[in-house]
């Protein structure tokens, strides 16, 4: 069980919001006592997700939260748009696939630097993804 | 607006990234420096990212950009510095940063630079000896 033992939620409308929110989830990070190294794996995580939602999803908001389960401490980011959603999640998913001029890495490769990658679409409605990084892991 | 400050030095130019990049910035880094390998006619570009915490997919590429478009302009890039989190996290996500030659620090990046564009040729020294 995921016990959430602080969080805030940020909204995200500007490329400018980009880098308050990553100095946020960096803090965050930090007083979970994560090392360098899954600090950045996270912190680039989130800079890919948010590059998304403001791409593609027009803006949103993200909820930052310092959560436990177990003996485990992390930090889960939930981004939620309004966008038009994801038409094949699957084919999202896949490496190299993309629709947009990034390089078709965002969402398989985001995957690979986080414990917990839970995405849900719905077209025309928006898209929630949500991600968490262990201390540990 | 703030702006990353290009350095002309002799043949090279150097940038030192001391701060996050946003998008925007990013962005006009690239044209500034193309412009600046143009204006100065430059041979060599070194960008210093050890003050830089965190590359994304947008940031690996803008650095993949400028490689290829100073290459374009007949200059050498050279990219110093990367911290090793940061490599770590690019290797994962899956941005290899194929094209960006790299070097561990600035003083390996101007020697890798110099051999580069003068074939191990070093101007400055050449100027010393003939005055003696």
């Amino acid at each position: 069980m995921i016990i959430v033992a602080n969080k805030e939620e940020m909204p995200i409308i500007r490329e400018q919001d980009v880098i308050p929110f990553r100095n946020r989830v960096k803090d965050y990070a930090v007083k979970a006592g994560m090392s360098i190294l899954n600090q950045t794996k996270l912190i680039t995580a989130a800079s890919e997700l948010v590059r998304n939602l403001l791409k593609y999803g027009g803006g949103g908001r993200v909820k930052i939260e310092a959560v436990t389960s177990g003996r485990e401490v992390g930090v889960r980011l939930t981004f939620e748009d309004k966008g038009p959603g994801i038409k094949d999640i699957d084919l999202a998913m896949r490496d190299g696939y993309s629709t947009g001029r990034s390089m078709g890495l965002g969402l398989p490769g985001t995957k690979r630097l986080v414990n917990v990658f839970d995405i849900k679409s719905e077209l025309g409605m928006g898209t929630t993804v949500t991600i968490i990084k262990w201390k540990n892991g | 607006m703030d702006k990353i400050p290009i350095l002309k030095m002799g043949d090279f130019l150097l940038i030192t990234i001391q701060v996050d990049l946003y998008d925007q910035l990013a962005e006009n880094l690239e044209s500034d420096l193309v412009n600046a390998v143009n204006k100065f006619k430059s041979k060599g570009v070194l960008i210093d990212i050890s003050a830089v915490s965190i590359i994304d997919s947008f940031m690996g590429r803008i650095l993949g950009n400028i490689a290829i478009m100073s290459k374009i302009m007949d200059a050498q890039t050279v990219v110093v510095g990367m911290q090793p989190a940061v490599a770590i996290t690019l290797v994962e996500l899956g941005l290899p940063l194929n094209g960006v030659i790299s070097a561990l620090n600035v003083e390996k990046g101007m020697e890798l630079l110099r051999k580069k564009i003068y074939n191990g040729y070093n101007p400055e020294q050449d100027y010393d000896h003939s005055s003696e």
